[in-house]
Formats: structure tokens, sequence, C-alpha cells
């Protein structure tokens, strides 16, 4: 399968400014291995997109910044020839052209002769397992069906590097699962440099060897899916990436005292105010356990593996517990609380 | 039983407002045929009226049928430019030329003509060949092309499936020529009909632009109707109709989309 030549991509300084003034992106460096997927997540405005097209060549950077392939500039190269496949959220598959045609038509403008075109074809098609839609019009697919087609019209050309703009978006929770599932897949079996541009933060720790979380024009944290949801560098990238816990409060003698009572933690620095925890790092005492952290249950959502907790402590926002699902919790239960202090951040 | 009679009722409505459109072309086409339409049909049927025409308006058909094709012609290499230009551009300029272009169907006819005359009737090779008829036609269908081929362009994502063939490698000219002219086939077909149509039956800006050796056919029925038997002019409004309707039907025909069937190879495998 590893017919691909994949290569690393590397911005310089690379910023955008619309026509209107908007700063889409502050200059950015970044740096991308061979065969590397990186995921670029951040909500809606963050740059992500726009820093995707750059790389592309879709989008031209300001004055000074530069695209490098293998370490080639290829600022001044147009989209055309940088041989790199785009998948699009919104498909762009041609709706002229059957599935077929559409996953043939970057070997057509290659000028491969039309028997390697099919072979090439039903490589693809065989691979994405949508042999039976060869001959349909793209306006008779369901939208799983059309990602596929576009991952195969992306990846026939052989391209040196993938770009796949919020691929799942517009498709339903479930298939969003099995198609996750599927692009994780393919994207190790080409070894192929890829780049995944997404909101949403399931589907970055899923696919990415590395993270780029982006906010405001700028990037927040890079690292590795663990790295980036244990140790996130700031409070957006905390807030962003899982659920987080917030308690105020201060530290005198090695305890954390806050509304909801005291949490021992000998490590504890002097200057913390506010402690941050992830649902995992806090759980309901059993009775009879001792407790100094007292919580009323402001709701229960059982979810069959578990009963997520929605916990008032006196803070503005409740505590979210992950408990287990065996003990019946009812709302207006006074719980005892105990936090794991290995889990706790300061940011 | 009352459901069945409003049925009739309906029935009964509805093909009484077909015989108020039909019957009187059923009449003008029978009175071109009849031998003398005031005795009626007992008088005989006869096809002298249409070899009249035949002999006597033959060309201003063909000069119809040419101008009209050649306005087709000049409104596909502007209009579909426009229309792509247009979709491309979101600008307040950009739809400010959208509205003026439909100005010519606004203003009278008669009042296009005057202006042309006014502004190139003293160059006198222009004046009198058919060409200054056709930039009148022109004018005047140009709107209905661009409109009929924007609404198609509006209504797909233009922008991202020329990203999407871009990225495969496909230069300008093949996008332009695999994507964007395949996919607004439906407005270019709409906006055709249209053109040739429109420029077939065009008459009140004709009456003025047209000299007596560039006389089209609705110039020339106008004439029939004023001057000759009535027969005659019923006689070319037949003739008309047998003309123009191979042509739309073969321009149909010319637009159907079609896809061509992949093949997959007996072994794959290699």
């Amino acid at each position: 399968m590893s017919d691909i030549n994949p290569m690393s991509i590397a911005l310089k300084t690379c910023a955008k400014t619309f026509a209107d003034g908007t700063k889409a992106l502050e200059p950015l460096d970044l740096s991308i291995n061979a065969g590397e997927t990186v995921v670029f997540l951040g909500p809606s405005g963050c740059g992500k997109t726009t820093t995707l097209r750059i790389i592309a060549g879709l989008e031209e950077p300001d004055a000074g910044g530069q695209v490098l392939f293998d370490g080639q500039d290829v600022t001044q190269t147009p989209i055309e020839q940088r041989n790199v496949g785009m998948v699009f959220q919104s498909y762009a598959l041609f709706p002229n052209m059957s599935v077929a045609e559409n996953i043939g038509y970057g070997l057509k403008i290659r000028k491969m002769p039309s028997s390697q075109i099919r072979t090439r074809v039903g490589e693809m098609l065989g691979m994405m397992q949508i042999e039976k839609l060869a001959n349909r019009r793209i306006d008779q697919l369901s939208g799983g069906q059309r990602q596929r087609v576009a991952l195969a019209r992306a990846i026939a050309v052989r391209p040196r590097a993938l770009l796949l703009d919020e691929p799942l978006t517009a498709l339903d929770a479930k298939l969003r699962d099995t198609l996750r599932l599927e692009i994780d897949t393919l994207l190790r079996s080409l070894q192929i440099t890829a780049i995944y541009v997404t909101h949403d933060q399931a589907e970055a720790m899923a696919l990415g060897d590395r993270i780029v979380v982006m906010e405001h024009g700028r990037v927040a944290q890079i690292g590795a899916p663990r790295d980036i949801y244990q140790k996130p560098a700031t409070r957006f990238v905390a807030d962003f990436i899982g659920t987080m816990n917030r308690l105020n409060g201060a530290v005198r003698n090695g305890v954390f005292t806050c509304r909801a009572g005291d949490l021992p933690w000998p490590e504890a620095p002097a200057d913390a105010s506010e402690i941050l925890f992830r649902p995992e790092d806090i759980r309901v005492t059993e009775s009879g356990e001792a407790s100094r952290l007292q919580g009323t249950i402001a709701s229960a959502f059982f979810l069959g593996d578990r009963t997520r907790l929605f916990v008032e402590v006196g803070e503005k926002l409740p505590l979210v517990v992950e408990s287990t699902a065996r003990r019946d919790f009812s709302r207006g239960e006074q719980i005892g609380l105990a936090i794991d202090p290995r889990g706790i951040l300061i940011l | 039983m009352r459901t069945k009679w409003l049925f009739n009722l309906q029935l009964a409505f509805t093909l009484l407002v077909c015989a108020f459109l039909i019957v009187p072309v059923i009449l003008s086409i029978m009175a071109g045929l009849t031998v003398n339409y005031l005795v009626g049909i007992e008088s005989g049927l006869t096809l002298r009226w249409v070899m009249e025409v035949w002999n006597g308006y033959r060309n201003t058909i063909f000069l119809s049928i040419g101008i009209s094709l050649a306005c087709l012609v000049v409104t596909l290499l502007i209009g579909i430019p426009t229309a792509y230009v247009l979709a491309r551009r979101q600008s307040a300029l950009a739809r400010a030329i959208e509205e003026l272009l439909v100005m010519p169907v606004a203003v009278p006819g008669l009042a296009t003509a005057l202006a042309l005359i006014v502004t190139y009737g003293s160059l006198s090779g222009f004046r009198t060949s058919w060409a200054f008829i056709l930039v009148g036609h022109v004018l005047f269908t140009l709107p209905f092309m661009v409109r009929s081929v924007l609404a198609v362009l509006m209504a797909i994502d233009l922008n991202t499936l020329e990203e999407g063939a871009a990225s495969l490698g496909a230069s300008w000219w093949r996008r332009f020529r695999d994507i964007v002219l395949p996919n607004c086939r439906a407005g270019i077909l709409a906006g055709s009909l249209m053109v040739v149509t429109l420029s077939m039956g065009e008459f009140n800006m004709t009456w003025l632009l047209h000299t007596p050796f560039t006389k089209t056919l609705p110039v020339g029925l106008a004439d029939a109707y004023a001057s000759l038997r009535l027969e005659i002019g019923s006689a070319y409004t037949l003739v008309f109709f047998l003309m123009i309707m191979p042509l739309l039907l073969a321009l149909q025909a010319f637009a159907q989309p079609r896809l061509k069937k992949f093949v997959a190879e007996d072994d794959i495998h290699e």
C-alpha cells in the first residue's frame, strides 16, 4: 500500500490578513514530519482552515511567509502543481461525473493511459469498499459514500500529502465514528503525511500523532494527544480539550481549602488559588470513608457504563464527576468527594 | 357523487382554457391551408399560400434563423464568461452589473433601436448589414443567457468544486472546461432556448433596425398581414412553426447530459 512517497512540510512566519483587514492568522512557524498525521484543532475562526489552505496553496500567506515541502519553497507554486490531495467538508465531488470518473479525474489530468486509470480506479474503489458505486451519479450517494469517494479521489493521484478539511463534520454521529476509524486505518497503512482540520476534540485525539490547538489565529499548544490532555499549556486548551473541573481556594500547611471543604495535598504550591482536574481524577467516597470535601448532586445521568454526576460545591460551575453505574444516585443527595492529587493542574 | 360532479366541472374548465389557447393556433394553420378563408374550409385545401410564402419570403426566414443562431453564438461567448465572473465575485459592483444587464429588457425595444440608429446610423456599411440587427438582438437577449447560467452557477458550490479540481492538478482552462461548463449545462440550455426564440420572434426593435434588404421573419409577417391576403399571413405562421420546432428540439437533444460507464478490469491484481 505504501506507494506514496511522503514529504515533510514546514511553515515559516506564515501570517494571513484578508482583504477586508481581518487578521486570520498571526505569524506561524510549524514543521510537520514526513508520514506524520497532524490535527489542527480549535473553535471556528481560530485560523485552522486558513492554515490548511495556505499549505494547500489555496491561500497565499502575507509577504514574508514561506511554505516548504521537503525543504523546497513552494510559496509561489499554485495548488495544481503542489501534488497534495484534498478532502473538503462539502466533499466537492463533481456532479457531472460518475463515481469512477471523479476518482479518475486527477489521473486523467496527469495524462495517465486509460487502461492504467481503470486499474487505479478499481484499486481505489476496492480500498474504500465502494466497488458497487462505480457508475453511480454523485447525487445518488449517501453522505458516508460521498466521503469515501472524496477520499478515494484524493488518494488516487498518489499525493505527497493529504489535507482534510473537517471531512466528517457533515455526517451524523454514528457514521462519524465508523469513518473516523476507517480514516485512521487508512492514514496508518498509507503512511502519508496528513493534516486534518477539525473542531471535534474526540476526532483530534483519535487521529493525531500530534495536535496543534489553535485560538484566535495563534497556536495555543502543540503536542501529542496525551500531553495536550494531561498537561494543557493554557486555560483555553484545558477547557477546549475534554472536561475540566475548577475549584477556587487557598493553600495552608499542605491543605487546599475551598467552599466544598479541605483537600489534603502535600505537594501543594503555596500560591495556588485555583486548581483544575479532570472528571476521572475525582471520585465519590464510599460510605464510612472519611472525607473532608462535600457536595450536593445537582443532576445524575446514567450512561450505561457509568454515571455522570454534576455536583454542586458552591462554585460558579458544578463539578463533573464520573462515577460507577452500580450505585443509584439521586438529586439533592449529599456525597463525599476525593480528588487524586496527581491529577491536579495549576494554570 | 359530489366529487365526481366536481371533477367533471374541473375537467370542463381545463378543456375550455386549453381550447381558448389552442383553437386560434389551429384556425391560423387552417387559414393558411384553405383556398379562401372568407368562404371557409368548403372552398378546399391548398398548399398554394405556403408556396407563395416560400417563394416570396424565404429569405426573411433564413435571415431570421441566421441572426438567431449568430445571436446565440455571441450570447454564449459573452454571456457564459460574464455569468462565471459574476458568480465568483460577491462585490456590490458585480451585483450592480447584474442588475444593469437587465435594462435592455425593461427599456422599450423602440427606444433601444432609436439609440442604436442615432449612435451608429451614420456608419452606412454597418447600418445596412444584418449585423446591425444582430447588435440589437444581442443587447436584448444577453440578460436571459447571463441570468439563467448565473442562477445555475449560484446553486452549485462553484468555488469549492474548482478548488477540488485544482487540488487534483487541473489548470484554469481544464477546470472551466471539465467542471464549470458541464455543470451549468442546464442553465446554458435554458438560456439558449430563450435567446433563440426571443431573437427569432423579436419585432419592435427589429422593425426600426431593418432595411428592405435585411427583413426578418416577424417584419415580413407584419408586411404580409398588412398588405396581402390573410391566407398568406397564416401560411407564413405555419412555415415559421415548421422551421423553429426542429431547431428547438435539436437544441434540447444537444444539451442532454451523458455519463461514461466504468468497466472494471477483469484482473485488477495484475
